[in-house]
């Protein structure tokens, strides 16, 4: 949020400085390279999901921390945008259009479909925008199975996107293919959403959500900024709608419900919506226990909610609030001093983690595995359920870890009051 | 010279009670007009009716000859007219720097733009940076408005009512719960910023009142009941009585 100040005088100069298109280009080099690094199908398959969740992610954040607008219906503009180009795959004209183009219909759709919607539910911010935005996520949710043409009911619609015109050659029949025309909506929509927040209307959405009242005094009608926003948000969820079309060729009611709006909520949260990065970082990480934790355990949402509960109660700036958090012990140099603590609490709490994990898996292990079936595989290790040993090492893991990690927190506090404090008082 | 803001039987009721009760006000351009009174008197709500605050129940308010009423107060300030609260009114999470260039956007005519970069504009980072050096808070920019000082914090709620240039001006209780070099530092700083342009002002310190103000207004329960020169308006026995001579005695 502060991070334009020191640079805009350097800035308020010329062109693009090098500072500034750093991250940008490490970004895409990045993105590039990851595939070479992940080879796997399954992990471009990951990778692909990942890459969509962030510009829903980033997209959904414009509406929350910049314009403190917290929405329970934002997936009904992906969604929308995702129908509009599965119809488009199904139509004539599709072959004689380049897939990596089609994105941008259904930012347009999601726009215009936000266009109406926010003509009348960005008058107010605060609850009556979240009831609005729960009411009218609820009602589209509801048309795709009373508007079967466009939302094709149950079973929702497919389309395939090898029947596009191919593009320099490349007929995106592989996963690799898909990534990299992913990869740069990724990187484009970013910059976009990130240049948005730049821009007189972007520095005005975050005045807008911190007081309102105070901006309409500066000349701006409150309700004017948000709707701008909104529809900028709309139109990226449209992209990454569109984005969900060519990646699963297929879209559902579940694209549009109120469980997709609901979790972008969470993935947005849990990443931080104090920075433009933060989403991101949300995104990555829920996708990844989506994924990766899915395959472990069943009780993965058990797990992802456990996550979220506690982001919220102690850590409300999110992931990307925890990390730049560390920014004073680092601009001070005394971040080393909170390494030892550190270790002294969080390798304990992890211990404790996965021991009341351990001790949970066995509970629902013991409870509804099939009779006679008492075997069962924990972090690499075969095990019997009816064995006492498992859950004697697992309570002793979450019970230790937890007193070890106890123990440990005062020190930790000490060390970092200590770290965040400069060493002379120098004003 | 023209009239900047003209008031004509303004009423204002919450409810039942009626607080403003028939005012009449006039005020030039360029004239430093202080409207004094006791607690309660109406003087906030005076403002915020000029502001498009709250809808007047009846009566005219008319800016450089234009009438006021029904217009929103994003309109009102578009056409000139600037005004600051008693209870501070910033921006807390955006820093300091943020808050002024955001007073600023509007005047300098970028409106809802969204294809302009703020951090490009020298017309914008220029003027932010010469309100923070005159309202003397360039040492705090990158600092979060909401961790400033209380006095810091009233003069950036007086930058933010400037900065975009209005040349009406409207300044509810600047000074109120400052100290006294506080209050010098901030007295100091309305004349260097007010100059050229219609100052309205509600104040308690008397001192304040009588060093900055060609014309005072005496408001007391929703009517004014004096206006004129500070020495015209010291010597009306209505308002010795009424106010002036406890507010005197208490505030030296
Ligand atoms: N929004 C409101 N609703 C109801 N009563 C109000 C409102 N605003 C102010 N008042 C009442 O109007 C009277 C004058 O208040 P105010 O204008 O703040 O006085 P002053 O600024 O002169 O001290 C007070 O009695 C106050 O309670
Ligand atoms: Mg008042």
């Amino acid at each position: 949020m502060t991070d334009t100040a020191q640079t805009s005088q350097a800035r308020a100069q010329g062109g693009v400085t090098l500072s500034a298109a750093l991250p940008w280009i490490i970004a895409g080099l990045f993105l590039l390279v990851m595939p070479f690094i992940f080879q796997s199908n399954s992990a471009i398959t990951i990778m692909n999901q990942m890459a969509i969740t962030i510009i829903f992610a980033l997209s959904y954040n414009m509406l929350l921390g910049q314009g403190g607008m917290l929405s329970f219906g934002h997936a009904v503009y992906m969604g929308v945008g995702g129908f509009l180009c599965v119809h488009i795959m199904n139509w004539e004209i599709f072959g004689s259009l380049p897939l990596p183009i089609l994105p941008i219909f259904g930012g347009i759709f999601g726009l215009i479909l936000a266009l109406i919607v926010g003509s009348f539910s960005t008058r107010k911010a605060g609850t009556v925008f979240a009831m609005i935005s729960l009411g009218v996520g609820e009602l589209i949710a509801a048309c795709s199975v009373i508007i079967v043409v466009f939302f094709g009911g149950e079973e929702g619609i497919s389309g395939d996107r090898t029947y596009g015109l191919p593009f320099f050659g490349i007929e995106f029949l592989t996963q690799i293919e898909v990534y990299y025309l992913i990869a740069f909506w990724l990187l484009v929509s970013a910059l976009l959403m990130y240049l948005f927040s730049r821009t007189p209307i972007g520095r005005m959405a975050n005045a807008v959500r911190d007081n309102p009242e105070r901006a309409e005094f500066l000349g701006y009608s409150a309700r004017w900024v948000r709707f701008y926003s909104f529809i900028a948000a709309g139109f990226f969820a449209g992209i990454a709608g569109g984005l969900f079309a060519i990646n699963y060729e297929i879209l559902t009611e579940e694209n549009l419900n109120l469980h997709t709006s609901g979790s972008i909520l969470l993935v947005t949260f849990l990443g931080g919506v104090g920075f433009f990065f933060g989403p991101i970082i949300g995104a990555i990480v829920f996708t990844l226990l989506q994924t990766v934790l899915s395959l472990e355990t069943e009780l993965w949402a058990l797990y992802v909610g456990a996550l979220f509960v506690a982001t919220v109660m102690f850590f409300p700036g999110g992931l990307s609030g925890v990390l730049m958090m560390h920014g004073t012990p680092i601009k001070l140099g005394k971040w080393r001093m909170l390494v030892k603590p550190y270790i002294k609490v969080l390798v304990p709490a992890v211990l404790c983690i996965l021991g009341l994990a351990g001790f949970i898996e066995l509970m629902f292990h013991a409870r509804h595995a099939a009779i006679g079936e008492s075997e069962m595989t924990l972090f690499w290790t075969t095990f019997d359920h009816s064995n006492p040993m498992p859950w004697i090492v697992f309570a002793v893991l979450a019970l230790g870890g937890f007193w070890l990690a106890r123990k440990g927190s005062p020190e930790l506090t000490g060390a970092w009051h200590e770290a965040n404090t400069p060493d002379e008082v120098s004003e | 010279m023209t009239t900047a803001l003209e008031i004509t039987n303004l009423r204002k009721s919450f409810g039942q009670t009626e607080i403003i009760r028939g005012v009449n006000l006039e005020i030039k351009d360029d004239e430093r007009h202080a409207v004094i009174g006791p607690n309660g008197a109406g003087k906030s709500t005076l403002f915020n009716l000029i502001t498009g605050r709250f809808p007047q129940t009846a009566g005219v308010i008319q800016l450089h000859g234009k009438d006021l009423s029904g217009k929103a107060p994003y309109e009102i300030n578009r056409m000139g007219l600037s005004r600051s609260f008693q209870i501070t009114n910033i921006f807390p999470k955006m820093t300091v720097f943020e808050n002024v260039r955001c007073s600023l956007l509007w005047s300098l005519g970028y409106k809802y733009s969204f294809w302009n970069m703020v951090s490009k504009s020298r017309a914008l980072n220029e003027g932010a940076e010469a309100i923070l050096e005159q309202i003397n808070l360039t040492a705090r920019r990158d600092l979060p408005a909401g961790l400033l000082s209380y006095a810091e914090q009233r003069a950036l709620e007086i930058g933010i009512t400037i900065a975009g240039g209005a040349d009406v001006i409207l300044l509810d209780e600047p000074t109120a719960g400052m100290s006294h070099s506080e209050t010098d530092y901030i007295v100091e700083l309305i004349r260097k910023v007010t100059v050229g342009k219609t100052l309205v002002m509600v104040e308690h310190d008397m001192g304040v009142v009588f060093g900055l103000a060609d014309k005072i207004s005496v408001l007391v329960y929703g009517e004014i009941i004096a206006t004129g020169a500070p020495e015209e308006v010291r010597a009306n026995p209505r308002v010795q009585e009424a106010y002036l001579g406890e507010a005197m005695e208490a505030g030296h």
